[in-house]
């Protein structure tokens, strides 16, 4: 039974050598062709642009907000959409302007948000 | 599936909903600062609605929707009453927006929004649409009252707003959930069936109910439920106070009638006597908390919680009358209410609410027509005969006295005459008092003429109540 | 002819109604001469139909009318209807009031010629007579209830007529005070025959009225009183009140605070006469009870006499013939007690010309003088005034009964009614009523004496100026005094022993009076032959004889005797000490219990339990939400959510 195994073990195999020869051949390029200049930024773990480890009651620019909620808005948008466009056929014309009528209104909020310049970050 | 038929129906809501956004688009164009087009574009969606709500008034009753939304002769009533109301409030509000030097579009839009809530909360004939209207008004009416960002006390006052607002609808929400699982079905006339099939399981209908009653409680600001008026009343912009007075108590009443006669009429003996604790403790603390209030929105917000309270009455008489009376009560209340706070706008200045009860001393003598409407105003108020405020209290006493509600009454009527205190003493301050200063009145022809006109019809209506109470009498039964 | 009659009644009514409309609301619009014009048309109109409806019922023995003319409202299966009963006892009263009343307003242009209030004064007049009109031509209680306290509002707006004296509001408050005294008996009068009859219409009442004779009710535990003597008194006390017998009389002298004309008007043939005319004509059901009756002529007695003995001792013209007026009530009250309701009757109209003639021959006097009424500066005005003298003098004639004038025989057989009277209070009356002549005839001719005979005792200011009063004064008076004169011939006959009143005045047999008397009557003569053997003439005569000794003969000698009998001159000057009296135990009583009410009731337990405590509790309790109204969002959301708990703890089973 194992028998059937053998092409993954096969797989495993030369996917471990391959690693193995890249991660060294670029450790060792590395450290020949480059220089190593370390300091905290580089050496601190990366995330969003926030320090990982630090209160959660921090601040922050509040026109994430508005970004965040403007997101939201058209995300949701989106997650309409799928189902509506699986079942489309079946719907008829109907569902098609109901959708229509639905990202008629979305694009003016979209115009307002625009016109009042919510998208401009500065 | 739902079948989409009788889209006609929808038509003034249809309407609206596109000036609406059509106008919001407009504004954004606009350079103007007093958005003047903004606001002349606002009072022609309210027109062309009403005209829309004539046009297709027949008396009859049409199922639309997939059957969600009903089209009665209350819906028509209150639709034309609703937007009828929303021009009035819309000249009022851009008369204080204009005084005040902040006129905004999207007071008008927001206005529109909510009136098309409110609409859509009177035709309402599944859960799911009385929700759908309710959060539509609601939201709206949030993003008014905090719509001065430089007011702290506004800012204030929408927060509460929206967190209590959020708290009531949430309950709603979840009352509406467990009568959907006992039911299954959000239909209001399929409900009122299964709720009799289902009488074994009383215990947690009457669960479900209490969670909706909240919910309604909360929108119509009735006691315990009623902390967030005060606060909202005083600390929004008089415009917008005026507006979550009026037209959303009458939005409240169609919300009650819609889910506690419409939906849970089985449940009666229930919801009296839930609402006549709710009514009987609202006409108490609103009327004796009133009197100690210096301010006047503050002072007419507890007196809006005492009407409530009254408005209540003639629902929980449970006849047809005793609806009839209660929609009475509420058009007039909100034509009242709306007349109150003009007359404060029409005391405002630039920088300067006058919401004091102060600022009302000597008003006779600054201008006596005015105070004169003032004193209709608060006669009216009061349920001093032959005011409209009178018949509105008479004709929902009778009914409740009619369905055996003897000592409601007698209660109803104690209040009443410990509420009229606070009215009259906002008479002789007006009358009998002199002022501390005394500038001239700011306002517009339009303004006076249409404030003079709000407390004359108050007379009028209150000289010949019997029309108003025919109408009402007819769109219920 | 019916048809006609209910109309003309009609118009009797409303005419002075509609001057008195006209003259008070636009009073300014049509001016002093509008004003008088159309009230004395108003009330010339009600004469004058009045005279044809005099000569409809008498003479052409037309029918009688009882009818509605208009129905006010059922309730309770009781209708009120304003309605009309036109008999022969109707008809009499009709004359003699809207007469008098147009008299009095002619008179009324020369007496008021300078008042600011001349417009409103002839709208007050006109009023009167309406409400005296609808009073006497009532067919049911409520409307002679109606007529009733109309009258006593005017009245009290007429004493009050000088508003601006405080002498002139004091007395019109006490007049309407003591009016209520009486009215309150009237109409727990009335409430007692609702109650017995459940209808107000007076045939009615009258037809049913001997079924309920022996009926008693209980008005306190354990004492059963007759039912109509129960409602007879209660009836009476209404009289007492309106015609001023004892002891609620003290409102009138001081009713003369009004201008003259008025106390001419009030006292001789209009509001006074009311509470005679309501017994006469409800002797239905006076009959019935044989207490009332015996109660009615002591009331009238004791007033005949002792108001007699006031008059001698007042100073003020118009008091004098004020108490007069009070004596010769009592004559009338007695006349009724007696069951002579036909000699009451006929009294009151002789004596509503002689009294008016008096009144006005008084006005004329106090006007010539200008406005002095203190008969001690008076005196030999004859020269001046001989036909306000020669009037006045018939008038005092009749007033005392000389024989021949027409006071004398209503006089004369109201005092043989009560003589032949078998009531057990008769006696007591008879002796009182006889007294009562003589003191008549004194203070009658003392007062005459003194205003046209003796001294000139006015200034010399006024005495430069004497004249003989205006033809609009005097006319009048002439026109009374003739009536004053010579009515007694006509009416004794007719009034008295035959069949004038025919169905309007019930008598019980075993009380007919009157009935006896006629038999030993053969016409005027051969009862002024009869007086002639009876005392009364002679006790006429003798007071007149008096007077002239006293005050024409021998002017100090009044001043002696006054001296002699010092305290009973002090008593009769305090009048008995009845105003003291009301002054200090009611007025003073009443004053204290609301002092007390006052003090205890409003002070401490309304204001200060109900209104200041709920007050307070108010202010506490809305301190209390207010600490609830915190401001703080967690406290609101906590309290909807416990609301919510509870409703559900609460409603929430099985």
């Amino acid at each position: 039974m194992l028998e059937n195994y053998f092409p993954i073990l096969v797989f495993l195999s030369i996917g471990t050598a391959i690693g193995v020869v890249l991660i060294g051949l670029g450790l060792v390029l590395g450290r020949l062709l480059g220089h190593a200049r370390p300091d905290s930024e580089k050496q601190s773990p990366y995330e969003c642009g926030f320090e990982a480890f630090e209160d959660a009651r921090m601040k922050f620019d509040v026109r994430y907000y508005l970004v965040a909620i403007l997101f939201i808005i058209f995300d949701l948008e989106i997650a309409f959409l799928f189902p509506w466009a699986v079942v489309l056929d079946e719907i008829g014309m109907a569902g098609f302007w109901a959708m229509m009528i639905f990202l008629g209104v979305l694009v003016v909020g979209f115009i307002y948000e625009w016109r009042k310049g919510a998208l401009e970050w500065e | 599936m739902a079948q989409i038929s009788n889209m006609m129906l929808l038509l003034p809501e249809i309407i609206l909903l596109g000036f609406a956004c059509l106008i919001l688009v407009v504004d954004t164009f606009s350079t103007d600062p007093d958005h003047r087009i903004t606001y002349v574009l606002s009072q022609l969606a309210l027109v062309i609605t009403i005209s829309l709500v004539f046009y297709l008034h027949t008396g009859a009753t049409a199922l639309a929707f997939g059957d969600v939304f009903i089209s009665d002769p209350m819906s028509s009533a209150l639709k034309a009453m609703i937007a009828l109301y929303g021009l009035v409030l819309f000249l009022y509000s851009f008369e204080y927006l204009t005084k005040q030097g902040w006129v905004k579009g999207e007071y008008f839009v927001l206005g529109l929004f909510a009136i098309l809530g409110t609409m859509v909360l009177v035709s309402a004939y599944s859960m799911i649409t009385v929700y759908l209207g309710l959060e539509l008004l609601s939201l709206s009416l949030y993003a008014m009252v905090a719509m001065n960002r430089d007011s702290a006390s506004a800012s204030e006052a929408a927060m509460k707003y929206f967190v209590l607002g959020a708290l009531a609808s949430g309950m709603l929400l979840y009352g509406i959930s467990i009568l959907y699982g006992i039911t299954g079905t959000f239909q209001l006339n399929e409900l009122n069936q299964q709720i009799l099939q289902h009488s074994e399981q009383t215990g947690l209908l009457v669960f479900a109910m209490v969670f909706i009653i909240v919910g309604i409680a909360f929108k119509l600001g009735a006691v315990p439920f009623h902390m967030w008026v005060p606060d909202v009343y005083q600390g929004a912009p008089t415009a917008v106070t005026m507006f979550v007075g009026s037209i959303p108590k009458i939005a409240a009443f169609a919300m009650a009638m819609r889910l506690l006669v419409n939906g849970l009429e089985p449940l009666m003996t229930n919801w009296q006597t839930i609402l006549i604790i709710l009514a009987v403790l609202s006409m108490g603390i609103g009327n004796i908390t009133a009197i100690a209030q210096s301010n006047i929105k503050r002072l007419l917000a507890y007196s809006t919680i005492a009407h409530i309270g009254f408005l209540l009455l003639g629902i929980i008489a449970g006849s047809q009358q005793g609806y009839a009376a209660s929609m009475f009560y509420v058009i007039t209340y909100a034509l009242m209410s709306m007349g109150a706070f003009g007359v404060v706008i029409l005391l405002s200045r630039k920088d300067f609410e006058s919401d004091l009860l102060e600022d009302l001393k000597g008003l006779s003598d600054r201008n006596p027509w005015f105070a004169f409407i003032m004193l209709i105003l608060m006669f009216s108020l009061a349920g001093v005969p032959p005011f409209v405020g009178f018949w509105a209290k008479w004709f929902v006493l009778k009914e409740l006295v009619a369905s055996g509600f003897i000592w409601v009454a007698a209660a109803a009527v104690f209040f009443a005459i410990i509420g009229a205190f606070y009215y009259l003493r906002i008479i002789k301050l007006m009358y009998f008092d002199k002022a501390d200063e005394t500038p001239a009145l700011e306002a517009t022809a339009q303004m006076q003429v249409v404030l003079s006109l709000n407390g004359i019809a108050l007379l009028i209506i209150g000289l010949s109540p019997g029309l108003l109470m025919a109408l009402c009498l007819s769109s219920l039964l | 002819m019916a048809d006609n009659m209910e109309s003309i009644y009609i118009a009797i009514v409303l005419s002075p109604l509609v001057a008195s409309i006209i003259a008070g609301l636009f009073g300014k619009a049509i001016g002093r001469s509008g004003a008088h014009w159309v009230t004395i048309i108003g009330v010339g109109i009600s004469s004058i139909l009045s005279l044809i409806a005099y000569k409809h019922i008498i003479f052409d023995g037309g029918d009688i009318f009882n009818g509605a003319v208009y129905q006010w409202l059922i309730s309770g299966g009781i209708s009120l209807e304003v309605g009309f009963l036109v008999d022969r006892l109707t008809v009499t009263m009709m004359v003699v009031v809207s007469f008098v009343s147009w008299m009095i307003h002619i008179y009324t242009i020369g007496y008021m010629h300078d008042d600011p209030g001349y417009q409103r004064f002839f709208s007050y007049i006109s009023l009167f007579t309406f409400s005296m009109l609808m009073l006497v031509m009532s067919n049911n209680f409520m409307q002679l209830f109606f007529g009733w306290e109309a009258v006593g509002l005017v009245s009290y707006l007429l004493i009050g007529f000088w508003y601006k004296r405080e002498s002139a509001i004091f007395a019109n408050l006490k007049a309407f005070l003591v009016n209520r005294v009486g009215d309150f008996g009237f109409i727990l009068g009335i409430a007692a025959i609702l109650m017995a009859f459940n209808t107000l219409d007076y045939w009615e009442v009258f037809n049913r009225a001997p079924v309920q004779g022996d009926v008693t009710i209980s008005l306190f535990q354990g004492y059963e009183w007759s039912l109509m003597t129960v409602i007879c008194i209660s009836l009476f006390i209404g009289a007492m009140g309106k015609s001023a017998q004892f002891p609620l009389h003290v409102w009138l002298p001081d009713s003369m605070e009004g201008p003259t004309p008025i106390s001419a008007l009030i006292h001789a043939a209009t509001m006074v006469t009311a509470g005679i005319f309501m017994v006469a004509r409800m002797s239905p059901l006076f009959e019935l009870s044989e207490t009332a009756l015996n109660f009615i002529l002591i009331i009238g007695a004791i007033t005949a006499f002792f108001m007699g003995l006031l008059g001698l001792v007042q100073n003020d013209i118009k008091r004098v013939i004020a108490y007069s007026t009070l004596s010769q009530l009592g004559y009338m009250t007695v006349a009724l007690g007696a069951s002579a309701y036909a000699a009451a009757i006929f009294h009151l109209v002789t004596h509503a010309f002689f009294k008016a003639l008096l009144f006005l021959a008084a006005g004329a006097v106090i006007i010539v003088l200008h406005h002095e009424q203190d008969i001690r500066k008076m005196g030999g005005l004859y020269k001046y005034m001989p036909i306000t003298w020669l009037t006045c003098l018939i008038g005092a004639l009749a007033l005392i009964g000389f024989p021949g004038f027409s006071g004398f025989f209503s006089k004369d057989a109201i005092i043989e009614a009560v003589h032949l009277s078998t009531l057990p209070a008769a006696d007591f009356a008879y002796y009182a009523v006889m007294t009562g002549v003589v003191i008549t005839a004194l203070y009658t001719f003392r007062l005459f004496f003194l205003v046209f005979h003796g001294k000139e005792r006015m200034d010399k200011e006024t005495w430069s100026h004497l004249h003989e009063a205006p033809a609009v004064i005097w006319v009048p008076l002439s026109v009374l005094a003739v009536p004053s004169f010579i009515i007694g011939f006509f009416l004794v006959g007719p009034m008295l022993f035959s069949e004038y009143f025919a169905d309007a005045i019930y008598v019980a047999p075993a009380h007919n009076v009157l009935a006896e008397m006629g038999q030993e009557y053969h016409g005027i003569f051969g009862f002024i032959h009869h007086a002639f053997k009876q005392p009364p003439v002679y006790l006429a005569f003798v007071g007149l004889f008096l007077a002239w000794l006293f005050y024409i003969r021998l002017p100090d000698l009044p001043k002696k005797i006054a001296g002699l009998l010092q305290p009973l001159y002090f008593v009769l000057v305090k009048k008995y000490g009845m105003d003291e009296f009301n002054q200090i135990v009611f007025a003073g009583g009443v004053r204290r219990i609301g002092n007390f009410l006052w003090d205890i009731g409003d002070v401490k337990f309304i204001d200060g339990l109900f209104v200041n405590g709920s007050a307070l509790s108010v202010q506490w309790f809305s301190g209390v939400v207010r600490k609830l109204q915190s401001g703080y969002l967690y406290h609101y959301a906590f309290a909807m959510i416990f609301a919510l708990l509870l409703l559900i703890f609460f409603f929430v089973h099985n």
